[in-house]
């Protein structure tokens, strides 16, 4: 089955990379949005990896950008439809972070999304009929691979933590 | 008080006073109605007040009316004329009711026994057959019988009545009007052919003095529907509404009228939506209102705190009725003063004034709307039962030029701190709609900026700005009626002013000049003003409605008073009379 | 600019305010902040066009995180606040933020008059089932039988159903979301804010912190399968009978809103006094 039936229909070359500039724009946003939340919550160790996770998806973000040439992605993806259901393959899950995270969470997180992402375009470079799309998705499936095994890397230096990582001695405070 | 001479009787009155009392549909609170209107058409003012069973349909009622050549501001001690349609359960209303051995009753025969203090009081009676009469006359009803007695026993022209009728009566065609006229008429020949002594002593007439002025700019008015025109004058454009016995009326008289001008009332589903309803509305711009009674502004408290700390302009009208609980909610009393004051939880001061009488109740409640919208916080006016029911001819209020000017942000400069220190406390509010000046009202403590925080200095920061704009605002002359200059203060608050100040006009009559000093600023307290206007007094005599002095208290928390103080209060529902507050004023000298 | 250009001149960072979110991470609440903002970039209506109004708890926190005009009142009766205002600023869009405290349990009786008033608003519930800012108390949506402080081994009481309450209560659009389902929440959300009249949205917004059970939401919310009704018998039918766990717009109704004429005067002030003159 198609990766891409809850995802932005790609039609040419310029969707594609707006879909691509716009995996990458999200994903910087996210991790910049869950270094805010690791802020909040005092987990300073964790506010410098996604605040690092956030820079280097910038970094590919203006890659693509790069890439697309004379199309203007921002403009083109902010015209397209978004994904139906689920978010975008490389926002980070929400719903998975913790405040006690470790790093080794957060790159567990950045794993499953850069998979999401090569999965999207493995399915492109599968289900196109357009040598051209299919070849520009070729190379961002190369890219993608490469994104996960930097994060695979990167697992080396964090090991997985104890099974207690979550435990906290104090209970909840009651606000309001 | 002295006796009257005999002369002094033979007199015309400057006052008489008319009680008409009846049960089961006999129509007595229409009758009192109808007789102060026709009075105050020919010339006279007035006021009626009622009294009721329990019951909503068939209960006792008596409608209590006074009519004299000068204004009127509260009920007499005695009353002159008691028309009884009939007297079932009427000893209920015999505290309220007083008579005397100058009294005139009129009794029907097939009416019952009158009740017993008619007897104790040796007033005279005199019985007239209205409901046989009333037989007589096809669809004739014997409260219009009763009617035709009261206008010549008041010395009422017969000619006052057509009008009246075709006015009040037009939507129930000619037939009725021409019934009560036949009725009336019948009154009038009944009562004059008892009347063998014309105004002798022996005669039944206790006629008034032709009235001085005609009744040209007078209106006739009841408190509620005064504080309804007052709010709007003072801009207020969207009400909220629970309905609550004393102060349902002044909503239905809103619901109308604020369409009229471009503005909605929404019937709540309780009243902790009635006050939110109304500090949402005045969160988008709109002067808003809500009205209630005691239990209601028990429940509206907690959103009183809100508007307080979000600095939300609201007006919350209390029709004050006996408390604690569902009381007595017929009745009126002063003793909402503590809950208005002091209710909220957490430092959280609030504008509450009191109108002194039904035509205050314009002024008072216009003002009000001025203070809350210049001051950005809730103001409650302590109305009362008596005032806010009671209906009074009285002289067109003059014009105030109070209309609610709120401070509102400018969308140029820089970026924006809805709760920024200003000089006098108050800053600039945006409204939804403004580019550039979003910002979250809230109550938790804030910050300048609206942000929610738990910091020590934010939190002073704020409770010293919503003092400071309060307490720091120059309130004028309005914020107590005071008069004359006697080492004697009278000092009092809300409807009792009117009662000190005939008692007052009475003691002056006996010689003694006494200062009534009346209320209408309750927070913030004055106590400068208050020093300067009881500069000097010896003899301080505090006056309320309330069974806990609440008044008294209140103001021994906020001022020093000088020289002796005593105190004069009672709890509702028997009202405090001007010969009581006269009595204590001649007592002690 | 056409119409559709100034919406896309919108993005959701537009509608968002630079104060960050107490929520905990993990918790629902965060995704339904990315709903609103990217449905208000979708709408194009200007920040300062919409109110958000809020009440008391974890959910009624969101006003102040977006960057548009908000109230944060009192626990249960941002409804009742909201009614007023929209009632006088018809042009503004309303939206009202609460959760299963505020909203069902000290604000129930509002949730009641307003599905019945339908005054144009819409009405977002974030349900975790829990009361969060206190601490982890059964709330009218919480299972009977889960244990917290203060309902020892359960309440054993039956769980509301907001969603046949609003619809008896003459609610004009009835949907369902899951906070993990951003996207669709923010089209749902769009569509609410369009439709005329009260429109309802229970969001399944899971509590990390006290009901660390319902991360397993994510795996039972699906669709609904069946096409909106604007059919109330046929929608309350459905209702009863699903499993609380299928999202999309399950009814949408047709009656008229309420909105008195305001800001349009017949006479002036001074004609009131009419009445009182003798």
């Amino acid at each position: 089955m198609s990766a891409a039936s809850n995802a932005p229909e790609v039609k040419n070359l310029a969707d594609l990379f707006a879909v691509a500039y716009q995996i990458e724009a999200d994903a910087v946003d996210r991790y910049n949005l869950l270094a805010d939340q690791m802020e909040t919550h005092n987990n300073l160790e964790l506010v410098a990896v996604f605040r690092d996770l956030s820079r280097a998806e910038a970094i590919h973000r203006d890659e693509i950008r790069r890439l697309a040439g004379n199309v203007d992605v921002v403009a083109h993806a902010r015209r397209m439809a978004k994904w139906s259901r689920g978010e975008s393959p490389e926002e980070a899950s929400l719903a998975d972070a913790h405040y006690l995270m470790t790093p080794w969470h957060a790159l567990q997180l950045a794993l499953a999304g850069e998979q999401r992402a090569l999965a999207f375009f493995k399915s492109i470079v599968e289900t196109t009929n357009d040598a051209e799309i299919k070849k520009a998705a070729d190379e961002l499936v190369e890219e993608e691979a490469e994104h996960v095994n930097l994060v695979h890397r990167l697992l080396r230096k964090y090991p997985r933590p104890a099974d207690t990582w979550s435990s906290d001695p104090d209970p909840p405070i009651s606000q309001e | 008080m002295l006796a009257p001479t005999k002369e002094a009787r033979m007199r015309h009155r400057q006052s008489v006073s008319v009680a008409i009392v009846g049960s089961g549909g006999a129509g007595a609170l229409t009758a009192g109605n109808f007789l102060l209107e026709a009075a105050s058409a020919a010339g006279w003012q007035g006021l009626i007040s009622r009294t009721v069973g329990p019951q909503i349909r068939g209960g006792e009622a008596a409608a209590l009316v006074r009519l004299s050549t000068r204004a009127v501001e509260c009920m007499p001690e005695r009353f002159d004329i008691l028309i009884g349609l009939d007297w079932a359960n009427a000893h209920r209303f015999g505290a309220e009711i007083e008579i005397g051995p100058e009294s005139l009753v009129i009794s029907d025969p097939r009416g019952g026994e009158p009740p017993p203090v008619v007897a104790t009081a040796g007033a005279r009676v005199v019985e007239i057959p209205m409901k046989d009469m009333a037989k007589a006359i096809p669809e004739g009803r014997p409260n219009m019988i009763a009617l035709g007695i009261a206008g010549h026993l008041v010395g009422l022209g017969a000619d006052t009545w057509l009008a009246l009728l075709e006015k009040r009566l037009a939507d129930k065609g000619a037939d009725a009007v021409e019934a009560s006229w036949a009725a009336i008429e019948a009154g009038y020949h009944a009562a004059m052919s008892c009347d063998a002594g014309g105004e002798s002593r022996t005669g039944l007439g206790r006629n008034l003095a032709t009235p001085k002025r005609s009744a040209a700019r007078r209106w006739l008015i009841s408190g509620n529907e005064a504080a309804a025109l007052g709010a709007i004058r003072g801009g207020v454009r969207f009400a909220a509404a629970y309905p609550i016995t004393p102060a349902t009326e002044l909503l239905e008289w809103l619901a109308p009228n604020l369409a009229k001008v471009g503005g909605a009332l929404l019937q709540a589903e309780d009243e902790l939506a009635a006050i939110n309803m109304t500090i949402g509305a005045s969160f988008g711009g709109a002067p808003a209102l809500t009205a209630t009674s005691g239990p209601g502004l028990s429940l509206m408290i907690e959103a009183l705190g809100l508007a307080t700390a979000a600095e939300i302009p609201v007006v919350v009208i209390d029709v004050m009725r006996g408390g604690p609980s569902t009381g007595i909610p017929t009745k009126s009393e002063q003793a909402d003063l503590n809950i208005a004051i002091y209710g909220c939880h957490g430092d959280a001061p609030h504008l509450v004034v009191a109108p002194q009488s039904i035509g205050d109740c314009l002024f008072t409640t216009q003002w009000a709307t001025y203070l809350a919208e210049t001051l950005q916080s809730p103001a409650i006016v302590l109305s009362d039962q008596f005032m806010g029911q009671a209906r009074a001819s009285i002289e067109r209020p003059a014009d105030v030029t109070f209309i609610g000017q709120r401070l509102q942000a400018t969308d140029t400069g820089e970026a924006y701190m809805r709760y920024a220190i200003a000089a006098g406390g108050v800053s600039p509010m945006a409204l939804p709609g403004m580019p550039g000046r979003q910002y979250t009202a809230d109550g938790l403590t804030h910050t300048v900026h609206g942000t929610p925080t738990s910091n020590e200095r934010d939190h002073n920061m704020q409770l010293d700005k919503r003092r400071d704009k309060l307490t720091q605002f120059n309130y004028g002359d309005h914020w107590a009626t005071h008069q004359g200059d006697g080492d004697i203060a009278v000092v009092t608050w809300g409807s009792l002013t009117g009662t000190a100040r005939e008692a007052i006009g009475r003691a002056a009559n006996d010689g003694v000049e006494a200062t009534l000093l009346a209320l209408r600023l309750l927070y913030p307290a004055q106590p400068e003003r208050l020093v300067a206007a009881l500069d000097g007094k010896k003899r301080i005599l505090v006056v309320e409605q309330s069974h806990g002095a609440q008044f008294y208290r209140y103001l021994r928390a906020y001022y020093d008073l000088p020289g002796e103080v005593r105190v004069l209060n009672r709890a509702g529902p028997l009202p405090i009379r001007a010969a009581e507050i006269h009595r204590a004023i001649m007592e002690w000298r | 600019m056409s119409v559709v250009d100034m919406r896309l001149a919108r993005k959701p960072a537009d509608y968002k305010s630079d104060i960050k979110p107490v929520w905990c991470p993990g918790c629902g609440d965060y995704h339904v902040l990315l709903s609103f903002t990217r449905a208000f970039a979708e709408l194009g209506v200007p920040p300062e066009n919409i109110v958000v109004v809020s009440g008391i708890g974890c959910s009624s926190r969101i006003p102040a995180y977006t960057n548009c005009y908000g109230f944060h009142g009192v626990h249960g009766r941002s409804l009742a606040l909201a009614a007023g205002l929209k009632v006088m600023r018809p042009e503004l869009k309303v939206v009202v933020a609460s959760g299963d405290g505020d909203g069902y349990s000290i604000g129930g009786n509002h949730f009641l008059h307003a599905c019945r008033r339908n005054i144009d608003m819409t009405y977002v519930v974030m349900d975790n089932h829990i009361y969060g800012m206190t601490k982890g108390q059964p709330s009218p949506t919480t299972e009977p039988e889960f244990d917290t402080a203060l309902s020892p081994g359960g309440t054993g009481l039956r769980p509301f159903h907001p969603l046949v309450i609003a619809l008896a209560s003459g609610a004009n659009f009835v949907a369902r979301c899951f906070s993990g389902e951003p996207n669709e929440t923010a089209s749902i959300l769009v569509e609410a804010i369009n439709h005329p009249g009260f429109s309802f949205i229970e969001i399944l917004s899971p509590c990390v912190t006290f009901r660390p059970d319902e991360r397993e939401w994510k795996n039972l919310v699906h669709p609904a399968s069946v096409a909106t009704t604007n059919d109330p018998a046929k929608a309350a039918r459905r209702l009863m009978t699903d499993d609380g766990f299928n999202t999309g717009i399950l009814y949408r109704g047709e009656r008229k809103p309420y909105q008195p004429p305001v800001g349009r005067p017949q006479v002036d002030v001074s004609e009131l006094e009419r009445d009182f003159e003798l």
